[in-house]
This record gives structure tokens, sequence and C-alpha cells, in this order.
């Protein structure tokens, strides 16, 4: 192919996906000169499997995303037809928002943002090769032959690279939703020396709302109270008119289609090669998996207002498609359900992740970043995520700036990519909270209080919205002071509120922090049975109630956040030779000089590093300097 | 999963050789050594104390108010330290029994139990010790880190490491439990409740106390049983300790001077290690008939964990006798009644009531000692099930990680007590599991995510 030399860039994200997305604007928003190039301008920020958004650990990560002044929360907040607060009964660590999308819409008013952003180019193209001088990205070639220049690259491809669609017997070189697979890049990034895997996804059929029978399904609808994603929507937009969810089962007739005919499903066949996700089986592996259970749950999700599809949730499956029409027939409600789409599986090429840094770029390359799928992780918030970082560094790298990471006790983002880079991955990632390990800390509800500030360190954060915050910030200062200041006192009506919440009465005065502390006593019973008000609307409140109200577990767990800061202070010298340290173990040699520890404490994440070897890299390993053992 | 980040830990270590010397110390090291030191001493506040002072008081258990022993205490505040952290230093008396026992104390109290040359890294990682000296440093880690794994593992080799397997799955099937409930709310998995966790719980800490309990008893295989022999003048004190201490049983014969000069003898009775407590005035009383003696039995008794009491069965009960019997009733003991060659006036049923067992004997003429040696062997086992499969746990890194976890748990139910929501109690809980992954060496950060996904179908 004869090249041509076209516009010169900071920085080129390959892939529009919500990694590639989340990119591009931020390093748009950044003030750098940005190319967005995608395959297809008809699958910017697609949602190729379930039509949401969110839920525990992701629905954090959404929140994050916004804090630090990315799209997706803005985003869904504008497109989605169904919000729901999960985990309400439990505690505050743990609840999460829940969004169902209107998928197309979605896309659309993602790519309108992309469009009407300064600084930023959206152009359908494919990327062939990187441009790799010494070491360092300075740019890509598409197969039309343009050569792009940039200062830094981002890579996002999500199940584009060297994809390959499974439909029973069927199979065929795809990317996602049936569009064009990317194959060149991937064998330019082997000849690079990067190591590639496969992993494996799938997604179940789409049938036509029309032929559901509802009747025999029970229906999930949207909750009353306002909520939304974005720190910076407001409550009185939203969606009165939301779109519920059905959920169904299977049953043993399923179960039965299904174990009749595993022979012809290439998860089982051996045609499917590539590691799938435990967490987010294909209905054959569960069947097979969970032989015991009778009934598995199903969630039938709308894909939109505009259109008819409903996405089978939690039936996601490879087989043929006649076996997957007897299937999908057995289902209770789906008796006479049309299938508009088949389920398919499809196996696609990672990069694994070891070969990265915290701050998303390359060992090898400098200069090019990865986000996103391509990472080794699972879901559109995972995705997003890490493209904002990946964005956020390409855009300070083009710049010449320190690159810009988040810890684990700051962000599940920080906790998603330190899982990467450290530990790599067996199976497409997905965020867990029992993942991050100071979950109490990382909630969605403060997640501007955690992140906005850097958002507007970063230039991603408006002047207005800063200020905002600041007084957010500041009147829960206010209000914690005013709680040790305020005296509740054992009036009648008190000790009968306590009586009727089954609550031991007061004896004597107390603080109105001791008496928030009890647990079933709010901010509103305070106020009303104070008479003091308290500054700020009920989302200033919430942070003043779970801060008072769960203070010890809070402080146990900023004491172990203060410890993992301090080893994360030891930095290990970049050019350290763990050849020249006598005594470390060979599996630990091994796993340092591939993963590169760039702290102490990450040096402790790594497993099959035991006590000794850490002991001696410390000793090694002075507080940055280290110590000649040999000459 | 908390990282562990250890390195910030206060530690703590016996630093002498163990039944050597005469003074034993107990040293800590990092932030929290003065606390520490403080909330198990007796004396002037350590907290105030100006560095580099030498304290005069008692270590006191906290939890129970029991004195432990008399001390001196040096408080040296960093950084001129050999850690250049907070130092402190316990010295003690010196007795394997109470050296231990202050060691146990620290790390019930806040400290953790110092890893091999752990000491010494801190000193080189804080710029104490020169640098060429890393080589040498980092030999010695290596060397001491993996003896003292071969040693552990070979200590849980028997059923520690099955029972405390046992209580960590225990508990990680009712975390993975919860996590799938937050993970996962819409399905339709068993909510994990706080009744529910709460009695896991208590499950869990009764298991633990039992392996603490027997953490005693490998104390005491360790340490031997100390039992005392007493009685009144010329009741068979002496030939009973000769019998005991004949050539074959004898641990110990001659320690620092004559035999009858030691204060202890250690022998082994049919595999039970005893450590015979103040022998030399075993015989001083035998052979002087003066009441210094009871005064001295009754001192003995008091250190004693078994009480071998001599009775004359060829005479009626005495005075003495029943204060004997009084004085030691509640001690575990075996009542041998002596010189049955000369005649039987006093017999097991007469002493029925003092609820022990009762060995009819004739010391001169060796009669039913094989009974006696059987007995002690059956008392000793008697708190373990089942003597052959005992689980003992014979280290106090382990008895103090089982402390803690046990602490985690207390945390756990007082928690719930409290209403607090699972998920945020389940810090502890978690906290209590990883403990216990230290005791065996299994903390691995994917081994819940691995339960969750094996125990529980979920995903689209």
């Amino acid at each position: 192919m004869k090249t041509y030399v076209t516009n010169e860039y900071d920085v080129i994200v390959v892939g529009a996906g919500h990694a590639g997305s989340e990119a591009a604007l931020a390093s748009a928003r950044m003030g750098q000169k940005t190319l967005l190039l995608t395959i297809g301008l008809d699958m910017v920020a697609f949602m190729p499997c379930n039509p949401s958004v969110g839920g525990p650990a992701k629905g954090t990560v959404v929140r994050e995303i916004d804090a630090l002044g990315g799209e997706m929360g803005k985003n869904i907040d504008k497109t989605y037809i169904q919000m729901r607060m999960l985990n309400t009964g439990k505690g505050p660590a743990v609840r999460a928002l829940r969004a169902q999308a209107d998928k197309w819409d979605y896309h659309e008013e993602m790519k309108r943002t992309i469009e009407n952003t300064p600084n930023l180019t959206l152009r359908q193209a494919i990327v062939d090769e990187l441009i790799v001088e010494d070491g360092i990205c300075k740019g890509v070639v598409t197969n039309t032959g343009a050569r792009y220049q940039a200062k830094s690259v981002v890579l996002t491809t999500g199940t584009a690279a060297r994809g390959r669609i499974f439909i029973g017997e069927l199979n065929y070189s795809s990317g996602p939703n049936n569009t064009i697979p990317a194959v060149k890049l991937s064998e330019n990034l082997e000849k690079l020396g990067f190591k590639l895997r496969r992993f494996k996804t799938g997604t179940p059929p789409r049938v036509n709302k029309n032929t559901i029978d509802y009747s025999k399904t029970e229906e999930e609808p949207g909750d009353k109270e306002p909520r939304h994603f974005s720190f910076t929507s407001k409550d009185a937009d939203y969606l009165s008119d939301q779109t519920s969810c059905y959920m169904t089962y299977t049953n043993p007739r399923t179960h039965k289609i299904i174990n009749e005919n595993l022979d012809r499903s290439p998860m089982y066949s051996g045609d499917i090669v590539g590691v799938g996700p435990r967490y987010c089986p294909s209905i054959e592996t569960k069947v097979v998996r969970f032989a015991d259970k009778d009934r598995h749950q199903i969630f039938l999700e709308p894909e939109g207002r505009k259109t008819e599809e409903i996405y089978v949730g939690d039936f996601s499956t490879s087989m043929p498609e006649e076996v997957q029409l007897q299937m999908l027939h057995s289902v209770a409600g789906l008796e006479k359900a049309e299938m508009m789409r088949p389920g398919y599986a499809i196996e696609y090429d990672v990069i694994d992740p070891w070969q990265l840094t915290h701050t998303l770029e390359t060992k090898k390359v400098k200069h090019l970043f990865t986000a996103g799928q391509m990472n080794g992780t699972s879901g559109y918030e995972e995705a997003a995520g890490q493209g904002l970082i990946a964005g956020i560094n390409a855009a300070l790298s083009a710049q010449g700036k320190p690159g810009f990471v988040l810890g684990r006790d700051e962000a599940y983002i920080g906790v998603l990519i330190d899982d990467l880079v450290t530990k790599g991955t067996n199976e497409p990632y997905r965020l867990l909270t029992s993942r991050a390990e100071y979950r109490l800390l990382l909630r969605h509800d403060n997640a501007d209080l955690r992140l906005t500030e850097k958002g507007y360190q970063l230039g991603l954060i408006s002047e207005d919205r800063y200020q905002r915050f600041l007084e957010k910030k500041a009147e829960i200062k206010a209000d914690l002071a005013e709680l040790k200041d305020v005296t509740v006192h054992p009036t009648i009506a008190v000790n009968e509120f306590l009586a009727g919440i089954g609550e031991a009465a007061l004896n004597g005065g107390v603080k109105g922090d001791a008496f928030l502390r009890r647990p079933k006593v709010t901010v509103a019973d305070f106020e009303r049975l104070t008479g003091h008000k308290l500054a700020g609307d009920r989302y200033v409140k919430e942070q003043v109630e779970i801060n008072v109200k769960y203070a010890g577990y809070i402080k146990k767990q900023e004491i172990q956040v203060d410890r993992l800061r301090r080893q994360e202070a030891k930095k290990i010298p970049v050019d350290i030779d763990y050849d020249q340290i006598d005594g470390l173990a060979t599996e630990a040699r091994e796993k340092f000089k591939q993963i590169r520890p760039e702290t102490m404490a990450q040096a402790e994440r790594i497993s099959g590093v035991n006590p000794a070897d850490l002991a001696i890299l410390s000793v090694y390993v002075q507080n940055g300097k280290y110590s000649k053992v040999k000459d | 999963m908390v990282q562990r980040l250890t390195e910030f830990d206060t530690i703590a270590a016996i630093s002498t050789p163990i039944g050597e010397g005469g003074i034993s110390i107990v040293r800590m090291s990092g932030e929290e050594a003065v606390t520490i030191a403080n909330r198990v001493f007796k004396g002037k506040n350590l907290e105030q104390v100006p560095t580099h002072t030498i304290n005069y008081g008692h270590v006191v258990d906290p939890a129970s108010g029991q004195v432990i022993d008399e001390v001196m205490v040096s408080v040296m505040r960093a950084p001129k330290t050999f850690t250049k952290e907070d130092v402190v230093e316990i010295n003690c008396h010196g007795g394997i029994v109470v050296t231990n026992d202050i060691l146990r104390l620290l790390l019930a109290n806040g400290a953790r139990m110092a890893d091999p040359g752990e000491f010494t890294k801190r000193a080189f990682v804080n710029g104490r010790i020169d640098l060429t000296q890393a080589e040498s440093v980092m030999d010695i880690i290596r060397a001491k880190t993996d003896k003292a794994r071969a040693v552990a593992v070979r200590q849980l080799a028997g059923g520690l490491l099955e029972e405390i397997r046992a209580i960590r799955q225990q508990i990680l099937d009712v975390l993975a439990n919860v996590e799938v409930n937050i993970d996962y709310p819409e399905y339709d998995e068993e909510q994990v409740t706080a009744e529910k966790m709460r009695a896991c719980s208590e499950k869990a800490t009764a298991e633990i106390d039992r392996l603490l309990q027997t953490a005693q008893e490998g104390q005491i295989l360790r340490n031997g049983l100390a039992t005392a022999i007493v009685g009144r003048p010329n009741v068979g004190k002496s030939s009973l300790l000769n019998y005991l201490t004949q050539s074959d049983k004898a641990i110990v014969t001659d320690v620092a001077g004559t035999t009858r000069d030691t204060l202890e003898e250690y022998v082994s009775v049919r595999g039970v290690p005893l450590k015979l407590i103040d022998t030399a005035g075993i015989h001083h009383t035998e052979d002087t008939v003066e009441k210094i003696g009871v005064e001295r039995s009754k001192q003995a008794i008091g250190q004693a964990d078994l009480v071998l009491l001599l009775l004359d069965a060829s005479q009626e009960l005495t005075a003495e006798d029943q204060r004997l019997l009084d004085y030691t009733k509640d001690k575990k003991r075996i009542i041998v009644l002596n010189k049955t060659d000369l005649g039987v006036k006093l017999d097991a049923d007469q002493l029925e009531s003092s609820q022990s067992p009762v060995i009819a004997t004739s010391i001169l003429q060796k009669a039913h000692l094989d009974e006696l040696e059987d007995l002690i062997k059956q008392l000793f086992f008697s708190g373990i099930e089942n003597s052959n499969d005992q689980v003992l746990v014979t280290n106090q890194r382990q008895a103090g990680l089982l402390e803690q976890a046990k602490r985690q748990l207390a945390d756990v139910v007082s928690g719930l007590e409290a209403g607090m929501p699972v998920d945020l109690v389940q810090i502890d809980f978690t906290g209590a599991w990883e403990t216990l992954g230290e005791i065996t060496g299994e903390s691995s950060p994917d081994e819940l995510i691995n339960d969750l996904f094996s125990q529980f179908c979920l995903g689209k």
C-alpha cells in the first residue's frame, strides 16, 4: 500500500468504544489536538452486549469517571430508560446505581458529544500498523495508506482484534456485532514483541418484545427516588416514565435441550480456545457446572425505546441457531418468542496486561497506551475507566508531563489497573467489590470527594463545577462540626422516638454525633427532634450521616490506607537489575523481572513472591537508593 | 483482601536464648512499642518516661489482672536505637514459662511476632547498619526464614493445619456468600443475615478457644508439666522423687551443682515431661521435721500444674494431711497412698470425697508404681479428647495469631450487636480469615473470588 502523509496530532486514539471515547474526550479537553479513529462510525460507544450501565463496583467506577471529568455518567444520565439503586438494604459501601440504557440513544449522544468537542476529530479508519522509532510510538498507518503522526497513541481495540464469532458449528472472522475485525494490527503488535493471548466472551439472543408473554414473568420497575450517575445531573430532571425489565427462569426442559446438544456447542467441541470469564458464563456452562440447579434466572431487558428488541439477559450462548430457538421456546413467557438476533461467542486478542505500567503505557514501546477490553477486562465501565486514565496519560505524555495514577485506596479504577498490571489476568477481568480492600472508603456516594480535586487539577473539571464542589465540602465540614456541638436532650419526644425504633432511651444529654451514631437514627430525625437545621442538600446530609455512623470502620480502613501509602512511598528504581540481587528465589526473580514493580507495596502484591524475597528486595532497595552488592 | 503491610507492625520476640541464663529479655520494636508495653505494665506510665531509661514494675495481664512477673523495662525511643524505631526491652526472671507468658501478652495486646532476622532487617532498612553488611544480612534472612518456615510447616503437619483450614473454610463460605449478595443483588441466592454471620463467628471462636487451650498444653509439652510432690514429713516424698529421677527417667541430672541443690528436675514419665519443682525442698523437709516445710510446700503447690499428694496408708488421716488436701483441692492432683506394706488404715474409699484419683502403693517395694505412671499420663492428656490425634499449638506466633483472629471475631459480634450492616462488619470477618491464613501460610487474594465462583452460579 502506498502511504501518504497527513495531519499531525498530539494524541491519536484507535477505537471509539467505551474506552476510546473517554480517552479521546479527556485528551481533547486537556487541550491536546486529538484524532479518534474507529472502524465504524455507527459503532461509537456502542453496547454490543447488555443494555445497561452500572451495578456493584461498576456503578462506582461510572461515578469516579464523572468525578474526574469523564463522560460516561453524563451520557447515561441523558439516555437511561430505567434507574435503580441496588443493595439499599445493605451498608453504604456497597450501594450501587444501575441504569438500563437506550443503547441507540447512548451511542448517538456520545457520538454527538465527541463531534462537538473542540480539538477532537472523529474519523472512520482501520489502523494496520503503528509507527515506532527507537522504542517510541510516533503515529499510526491506516489500511487506506494514511500516515498520522502523533506524540502519543492510545489503542482500544475491544473485541475487534482478530475477532472471531462462533454460533454452533459456524464461525467466521468478525468484530463485535458483525463488524469488520482488526487483523493486521495484532500482527504488528506481535512483531513489535508484545505478548498477546486469546480471550472469549459471549452475548445472548435478542427477541421481539411483541412476542413475549409477560404474564408469565415478574416485573422489575425502576426507582421512584431520583438518583443519577453524574454529580452534575439534577434531581428535577429525573425520568418519571421509566421502562420495566422482566424476570423469568429456565427449567429442566431447557437444561435437557442444552445437555442433548452440548456436542454442538463450540465451547465443548473444542473449537473455542479462548478463555471465558467465570463470572459471565454462557447458559450451557451454567447448566453443566451447576447441574444440581433446576432453574436459572433470565432477565428480559429492553434495548431501547425506539426498538422492540429485547435482550435475553443471563442467556448468553454459542449454540447453533436452531438449538437457541428450542432453548428460548422452553422458557416461561418465551414460548412463542421470535428471535431477532442469535446469541454468539466471540474470541479476540488481548495484550497480557503485565506489559503495562500503572499509567497504562506499555513498557516496551514508550508513548503507546492501551485500554479497555484489549487489556483483558470485560464490561463497559471497566473499559471507560481505563480509557479515561489512558487518555489523560497520553495527553500528559504528549506534553512531557509526569503520569497520573490512581491508588488502590483512591478509586476502584485504581484497584482495577493495579490488579491488571501487577497480577495480570487469566480470564476477562471484571471488577467486584471484593477486589477493593478499602471499599468502605471507595463508595459511590463520595466519588466526587475523592477525585474531583484531581479532575480539576488535570483541567477536566470546569471552574464552575469546582466551586460547587468546594461548597459541598465546606457544608459537610460545617455540619459535622455542628453535630459535635449540639446536645440532644432526653426529652419525652426523643425517648418516645427512640422507643418507637427499638432503641434504648437516653439517660442524659448526648452530642448530636453520638445520637446519630445509633444505627436507625437519621439526620432528618436529628433535625426534627432538636430543631437544628443542618446546611446542605440531601447529598451533603448523606455524607454527614455516613461519616458519623460508620466512623469506627472508616477509621480502621484509614489506618490500613496510611500503611499502604507509606509502603507505596518506597519506590523501586526503574533501572534495578534483579539478576544482581543475591538470594532471590527463582520464581520471585522472574516475577520481578516481568512485572517490574514500581513500589515495595506493589512488589508485595505480586503472587508467588514470599516474605523472604520481599525482605531481601527491601534491604537491597533502600528507599530509592540501592546498595551495590557486587562491583 | 487487605494487603498485610507488616512492615509497620510493632514486632516482638524473646531476644535471649531460651532457658539459659538468669535473665530473659523480651524485645519490641515499632511505633506502638511503648504503648503496647504500657498496656501490660504496672509501674510508671511508660508513655511519659524519658527515653533511654530503665523502669521497675510488674507485668500484669490486663484481661485478668494477674501479675506475671517482676520486671525491669527499658524504654528507648527512636531514632537512637538498634532499629531506629521505638524499642522496649522487658527484662524478666528468665523462666521459660514466664518469658513466654510475657511474649504472649504482648502479642495479645497488639504486637506481632517478629519474623526471623526481622530486627536486623529493620535496623538495616532504617539505615542503622552499614550498607556493606547487606549481603550477609540477606543471607541471614534467607536462611532463617526458610528454616523457620520448614519448622513451622513441620509443626503444622499434625492436625492443626487441618483444623485451621476447616475454620477458614467455614468463614470463607460465609464471606463468599456475602460477596455474592453484594455483587449480584438481583440473584435469588440466600442472603447472609447478621444471625448467620454471628453464628459462624461464634462457632469459629469456640474452635479457636479449643486450639488455644491446646496451646497451653503445647507449652507444657515443651517445658514440662510443673509437678509438686507434697506431703507431711516422712511420708515418702524423697523415695518417690528418687524413683522418678532414677537414671532411665531423668532428663536433667546435674545442672549447676549437686543434684540435691537443684530447684527443678526434669523427668519423662510415659512420654509426659514432668518438671519436678523444689526438689531440694523435698529432701530438706524429709530430713528435718519443721514448720518451714509446710510453707515451702505451699509455694511449690502454687507453681504446680500437677500435685502428687502423698499420704501414709498405714496411719489415720492427720490434721496436716487434711490441710494439704484442702489446700490442693483445686489442683490437678493424684493422691498417693504410700506404705501399704505397713498395713492399711487409710484406703481409697475414705478419700472418695476428694474427687481425685487415688493410688495405693508401696514405693519402697515398688508396688503399683506402673499404675501411678499410667495415671499421670492419663491425667495429662485428659483435657485433650483424642490423645493420639492431639492438636498442639506449640508456637507462640501461632498462638498470637489465634488470639488476634479471636479478637477480630469478637469485633464482628459486637459490630453486629450494634446493628452494623453485614457488609461492614465483614471488614473484621475478613480480617480474621486472613489472620488464620497467616498461620497456614495460605493467603492468596484470589482464594475468595475462586470460592465465590465455584459455589455460586452467576452472570449473564
